[in-house]
């Protein structure tokens, strides 16, 4: 393509002919949106979605602006403004009682050590926090109790009104990267190589006053850990930098799996010494973690690994799944798995069930040719080669969604209302399924002419 | 004497007129004016009639301010446009005078009977047609009157004339000119109410002032004899200081006449002359519209006057001929009269070209406007701007009515272009008859009336004295007593028209020349104007002014037919129980008039006009009140361009796009349109040449490509085609050419962007359908190939250079009669027109799809939505005989249609970017 664009002989001769990206033509059946809508509104990078309900999310950035959008029309809802400088972390906080008024807040944590609770019915801010020592980056509500935790050089536990009920003394300065609720009361908190629990005890003295005590560090890691995911009650995951991947028992926080070597899994020693030359330590960080029953999904690099927790073991991959890091993945209920990376694009995978296998399941297709000044040919071959090694399961691309320009910071998944994308670029994409769309808008169309009595003859 | 050439014309109308007399109402629009015989004998330009002013004296169309003055008689004012080559060798003073002979206003200014003051009238304007076979001119003649303080009467009769060679033009475009021409008239009324009533209030405080001087001068005159008796210089004072306050009491009357001229009216009507831009009219305008405030005299006008000073003046003011009479800037406020000639202007450059583009032209507008859901998408946007304000006046004008009637009125303006044909014919019959009415009516007239004034007794005296009033043997009676003058040097009148409209000439009395006006003078048409009532009658009204009902022709006999008000009274206010007005309408379209007689309202009508004359043509009147849609018909970019002084800039640009079309003529000469050089309601004057060249470009384009198909479907499916080349006029030729193929999005312009260097991005697939880019070999260029090649699913890519296009694959039929390479169309106006009409066609499928209620609906219950999708594709493939792309480019047209529907009307909506996931394939020549 481009270089029929460029013309013949204006071509770089050291071109890369194919890369090792799996790649889908541009005839895609199987994948639904084809429609999308540009929202247009933050001035810096978008890095954060979040479902607010049915219809509406949120979306912050590094523009420290948080807009809500409604999900089916793409009309700009509400624009908050109050933080200073950029977003750090963002949670929705609805409320837990059945007795009480639905009313959905958010909460965000700002670089400008503050965190705002907003009512997203209106535009009103409700209350700012501002005595925090460091920035907050990152919020987790604990719905069973009705309080919200904030983590940052310490950690703070409030309730809904926004009284401190108590905190932890100074951990690090670098501070709690994530947090996940663990049963009994307990929350694990990641602390650079540090994996800390702490658990929340209800104080004598008063109704509503709890404690909060460390309970056990593990430090099993050898590296940061950047990604901490809950799989169910009994058991909880952690991914670091270097690519360990460690399965935890909720209950007793001890070590059950681990998988550390996720580039030298594969049996196949021959390229093994090549590939670990052209990846840096980046290149095998678990950047992102999501689980379904069975599976834990983990976006390591520019691939995709599927770990079965019953098998312990990575039972499917693509290791090369995207042209550069993957930084969010999300399960889909209907077997599909969606990546989004920093090369700007949204990629749809289908787990499926091996049976005889080809070595390219799609024939290369248009895109490959503008992996461009990119040489990996080893690369392509060692991907031929896991996919003939994988024993039950593959992934198989079955559509991707290019629109961003930038980085693809994170996506939520709306079921029939579409897929959200933010970006880099400034940008947030609402991909829709184009069909239904116009059958919904035939609806509208015939509602409004009902309304407008235009239906009954004029004559 | 009627010529001969006059002759043959009257016959052939007459013949017409008795064969034509079943349903076959329309006729074959005349014969452009470069065809026919040349209406008067040949003057002295040589024998060669087909020289294109062998029949008139000037250049083409144009627009004639004239007066009749007190001083010297009828004389030219201006002339739009005022480039002196128009006129030509026209004898403007001539014709002056014979349109001034023809004013049915008979404005009676004065005391009327059985009234203690002056009262004014507020006449409607009175609208003629008349030829003068020996100018070979024909020309519609507005009527209007001034108030002047200083002239007799208080009044100033002006005139505006559209002077044509082409005598159906006139007739045809009779509602058009009436309409446009009511705005101009408007207009300069509004500026002269408000002059005059500033001129009130002077003259007012100069008459306090002589009133205040005179009394203290009588007090002292009283002091200074304490003898028993008056000296006759005393009684002399009494005597002026009792004028004096007559005059102060009439001229504070008159004041609140003009005052309370109700401006609600004003802005029912579609001319809206005051804007808020200019804040000491508002000012004054405010002033105005507060008749209490007028009642206190001298303490306004200090707050807009502060530089006049009362002086004292004589009590009777002398109407002296040495005195200099107002310029019509003078009389109407210089903002007011520059709006006027601006829609002079308007008018002028709307009206310009032969009568068959404008009619076809109307035709092709009034059937657009029926496609209110479906036009925006292959329209110009510059036609669809002008809907909205069409319909804020007609939302305005007919509330109720609209109600009731709903779109009734939008889809009748196609069979009314016919009746207006058939109109038209029945008032050429009247021709004949115009002198001796009571005497020679034609039997089809007799009996129309016969009909149609039986159930109208009461109006009897009434139809009498229109009929005295009418002849047009008497006003020229009038002229022949005024002995005025016409010394005009034309040059001079000329060279100062546009900005002082009124050159003082010298009053020498030379005899008229007016020895030829009662043969060449032709009144073809008129109007029932308010001028017919007669004038005791309107003085019966207890109110001061006799103000007329704003209205056309309808309203003008409503008054005094009470009983056949119903059915007519549109301007009057709602009337929910009135159909019939409007089924009428649409009743006319189907029939000729003469099968109508027995509906009571419109049998009315006619007999109401048969009075006088018949009814003027109509066409297309109804859907498009106002052809410029715009308020004052004025469209705020071309005001921009022409100062008063401007006029010489419109024949310009016409001038130039005539020597563009000459390349043509040599090829073809065959089609006419190409040649007329009116770009005929042009709100940008540029568009009829640019779809010219548009469609020159498309012709070239699909000989020249053999992938132009696909390109097109490309376009007409909604996905962008970017035209990439090195050469920007390469890119930009054929960007022009594939355009014409671009659906719009929007009531917005279309989705086309010319030229562009950046590199693209998703925002912009969704805001552009057509895209010209250039390829450099820069880095920045292999950017710009990047972001295409990346986002090369959402686009076509056209290869300028290399001549290849990379797009979809198309297989269907639709593109292939749209862009025949082989097609035996050569012109580029010819081209453009066909590809409009199968876009059209192809617009009314997509209509069709969107708009059916059973192909998106579930007909049954809990029918699975795979049987409708089934039932949708069935209805396209077989019901529209669509075949493989053919379907998409239905769905993508319909898609667009119901988002257009759907959408809220504040709201600009959220532009989406549909797509398809299909492979593209690479076309080489």
């Amino acid at each position: 393509m481009l270089r029929w664009l460029i013309g013949g002989g204006r071509e770089p001769q050291g071109l890369a002919e194919k890369s090792s990206v799996q790649t889908i033509g541009e005839e895609q059946i199987q994948n639904p949106y084809t429609e999308l809508l540009v929202l247009k509104g933050h001035q810096d990078i978008v890095r954060f979605l979040v479902q607010i309900d049915d219809c509406r999310f949120a979306s912050a950035g590094d523009d420290g602006i948080i807009f809500l959008w409604n999900a089916q029309t793409g009309e700009k809802l509400f624009e908050l403004h109050g933080h200073t400088q950029k977003i750090t972390a963002i949670a929705p906080f609805s409320s837990s009682d059945a007795s009480e008024e639905k009313s959905n807040l958010i909460l965000t944590a700002s670089a400008d050590k503050t965190v705002i609770v907003w009512d997203c019915t209106t535009d009103r801010q409700v209350q700012k926090v501002s005595c925090f020592h460091s920035t907050v980056k990152c919020l987790t509500v604990l719905q069973r109790l009705d309080v919200w935790l904030s983590g940052g050089s310490d950690l703070c536990v409030w309730n809904r009104k926004l009284d401190l009920l108590c905190k932890t003394s100074h951990l690090t300065d670098a501070g709690i990267s994530t947090l996940v609720e663990l049963p009994k009361n307990c929350v694990a908190a990641a602390v650079g190589k540090e994996l800390i629990i702490f658990r929340l005890i209800a104080s004598s003295d008063k109704s509503e006053g709890w404690n909060i005590l460390e309970v056990k560090r593990l430090v099993d890691h050898h590296d940061n850990i950047l990604s901490l995911v809950s799989v169910n009650d009994l058991t909880f995951v952690t991914g670091s930098h270097v690519g360990e991947l460690i399965v935890w028992d909720a209950i007793d926080w001890t070590m059950q799996a681990s998988e550390c070597n996720f580039w030298d899994s594969s049996v196949h020693p021959d390229s093994q010494t090549e590939i670990k030359l052209s990846q840096s330590p980046n290149e095998t960080s678990v950047q992102h973690l999501t689980c379904d029953e069975e599976c834990v999904f983990a976006a390591v690099g520019k691939g995709i690994y599927v770990y079965n927790l019953q098998m312990k073991r990575v039972i499917a991959c693509q290791r090369t799944a995207h042209d550069s890091s993957v930084l969010h993945i999300e399960k889909l209920p209907n077997r599909q798995l969606i990546s989004c990376s920093e090369d700007g694009s949204v990629r749809i995978w289908e787990l499926r069930e091996k049976q005889q296998v080809p070595a390219e399941p799609v024939p290369t297709g248009f895109f490959n040719m503008w992996g461009f000044g990119r040489a990996n040919k080893q690369a392509n071959q060692a991907a031929k080669k896991t996919q003939e090694n994988t024993t039950m399961h593959f992934l198989e691309l079955v559509g991707d969604l290019i629109g961003h320009s930038s980085a693809v910071q994170m996506f939520l998944y709306f079921g029939e209302l579409g897929l959200v994308t933010c970006s880099a670029d400034h940008l947030i994409i609402l991909w829709k399924d184009g069909e239904r769309e116009s059958r919904l808008r035939s609806l509208t169309l015939f509602q409004k002419l009902a309304q407008n009595g235009d239906l009954q003859l004029k004559f | 004497m009627i010529g001969a050439p006059d002759v043959v014309a009257l016959a052939r109308q007459e013949e017409e007129a008795a064969d034509g007399g079943g349903d076959g109402a329309w006729r074959e629009p005349p014969l452009p004016e470069e065809y026919s015989v040349p209406l008067a004998p040949l003057g002295g330009h040589g024998a060669n009639p087909w020289w294109r002013a062998g029949g008139r004296k000037f250049l083409r169309d144009f627009i004639l301010v004239a007066e009749f003055s007190e001083q010297v008689g009828p004389q030219p004012l201006l002339t739009v446009p005022g480039d002196a080559k128009v006129p030509g060798s026209f004898d403007l003073n001539y014709f002056s005078l014979r349109i001034m002979s023809v004013d049915y206003q008979a404005s009676f200014v004065g005391h009327p009977p059985g009234c203690a003051y002056p009262k004014l009238n507020f006449v409607e304007d009175s609208k003629v047609v008349l030829g003068d076979s020996k100018e070979g001119a024909f020309a519609y003649v507005h009527h209007l009157t001034l108030y002047d303080l200083e002239a007799r009467g208080f009044v100033r009769p002006f005139c505006m004339a559209y002077i044509s060679a082409d005598e159906h033009k006139i007739m045809q475009q009779f509602q058009e000119l009436s309409a446009e021409f009511s705005k101009a008239s408007e207009c300069l009324k509004t500026g002269n109410r408000k002059a005059f009533a500033s001129e009130l209030e002077k003259k007012l405080r100069d008459l306090e002032y002589t009133r205040s001087v005179l009394h203290n001068e009588t007090e002292i005159q009283k002091k200074a004899n304490d003898k028993g008796y008056y000296t006759t210089q005393a009684i002399e004072k009494a005597n002026e200081l009792a004028s004096v306050e007559k005059s102060i009491i009439e001229h504070q009357d008159l004041l609140k006449q003009i005052r309370s001229y109700p401006y609600r009216k004003l802005k029912d009507s579609e001319f809206h002359p005051y804007e808020p831009e200019c804040a000491p009219e508002q000012g004054s305008d405010r002033d105005l519209a507060a008749p209490e405030l007028a009642e206190e005299g001298e303490a306004i006008p200090c707050s807009h006057l502060p530089s006049y000073t009362p002086k004292l003046i004589k009590a009777k003011s002398a109407k002296c001929f040495d005195k200099k009479l107002k310029t019509l800037e003078e009389l109407c406020d210089i903002y007011f009269f520059t709006q006027t000639l601006d829609q002079l202007h308007q008018i002028e450059r709307t009206f310009r070209g032969d009568v068959c583009y404008l009619l076809t032209n109307q035709i092709s507008r009034a059937l657009l406007k029926q496609q209110s859901i479906t036009n925006f998408l292959f329209e110009d946007a510059s036609f669809l701007d002008e809907k909205n304000p069409e319909k804020q006046y007609r939302g305005c004008q007919e509330l109720g009515q609209d109600a009731v009637d709903g779109k009734c009125p939008e889809e009748s303006p196609a069979p009314k272009v016919v009746i207006s044909l058939g109109s038209y014919k029945s008032s050429v019959e009247c021709v004949p008859i115009k002198m001796e009415q009571d005497i020679d009516d034609p039997p089809e007239a007799a009996m129309t009336e016969s009909v149609t004034f039986e159930p109208q007794e009461n109006l009897d005296y009434l139809d009498a004295d229109l009929k005295g009033s009418i002849s047009s043997g008497e006003s020229i009676e009038v002229l022949g007593t005024e002995k005025s003058a016409s010394g005009l040097p034309k040059s001079e009148s000329q060279a100062s028209l546009p900005i002082s409209p009124s050159p003082q000439v010298g009053r020498s009395k030379v005899g008229s020349r007016r020895t030829v006006s009662e043969d060449s003078i032709e009144v073809l048409s008129t109007c029932p104007s308010e001028a017919l009532i007669p004038e005791d009658f309107k003085a019966s009204y207890p109110s001061a002014i006799n103000e007329e009902p704003y209205a056309d022709e309808e309203g003008g006999g409503l008054r005094f037919a009470p009983r056949f008000s119903p059915a007519e009274e549109r301007e009057d206010g709602p009337d929910p129980a009135n159909p019939p007005r409007v089924d009428s309408a649409c009743c006319i379209g189907k029939e000729s008039p003469r099968f109508l007689e027995p509906l009571p309202g419109l049998a009315h009508k006619l007999c109401d006009e048969d009075g006088v004359v018949r009814i003027p043509p109509q066409p297309s009147r109804q859907a498009e009140q106002g052809p410029e849609g715009v308020p004052g018909g004025l469209l705020p970019h071309e005001l921009e361009p022409r100062s008063p002084t401007g006029g010489g800039e419109p024949s310009r640009s016409s001038l130039d796009e005539c020597s563009d079309s000459t390349s043509y003529i040599s090829s073809a000469a065959s089609t006419c349109s190409d040649r007329t050089p009116s770009p005929a309601r042009p709100p940008c004057p540029a568009s009829e040449r640019h779809k010219k060249k548009a469609g020159q470009n498309a012709l070239r384009f699909i000989r020249q490509y053999p992938f132009a198909h696909p390109a097109i479907y490309s376009l007409l499916s909604g996905r962008t085609l970017v035209v990439l080349g090195e050469d920007e006029a390469m890119v930009r030729k054929l960007v022009t050419a594939l355009s014409i193929f671009v659906p719009s999005c929007g009531a917005h312009a279309k989705p086309v962007k010319h030229w562009g260097t950046a590199p693209l991005h998703v925002v912009d697939f969704q805001k552009w359908k057509l895209i010209g880019l250039q390829r450099t070999a820069s880095p920045a260029g292999v950017n710009v190939l990047h972001a295409l090649s990346r986002y090369s699913r959402y686009v076509s890519i056209l290869d300028a250079d290399s001549k290849t296009l990379r797009c979809p694959l198309y297989k269907g039929a639709l593109v292939a009669r749209l862009a025949d390479h082989r097609t035996q169309i050569k012109r580029g106006s010819t081209y453009y027109m066909h590809v409009q009409s199968l876009l059209t066609q192809l617009c009314s499928k997509a209509f069709l799809f969107a708009f059916c209620h059973h192909l998106h609906l579930p007909v049954a219950e809990r029918e699975p939505e795979e049987a409708l999708a089934s039932r949708r594709l069935n209805f396209l493939k077989h019901h529209l005989g669509l075949a493989n792309e053919d379907l998409k480019i239905v769905q993508y047209l319909a898609e667009l249609l119901k988002l257009q529907y759907i959408q809220e009307p504040g709201r600009g909506g959220n532009p989406l970017l549909r797509f398809d996931y299909v492979p593209s394939f690479l076309y080489k020549i």
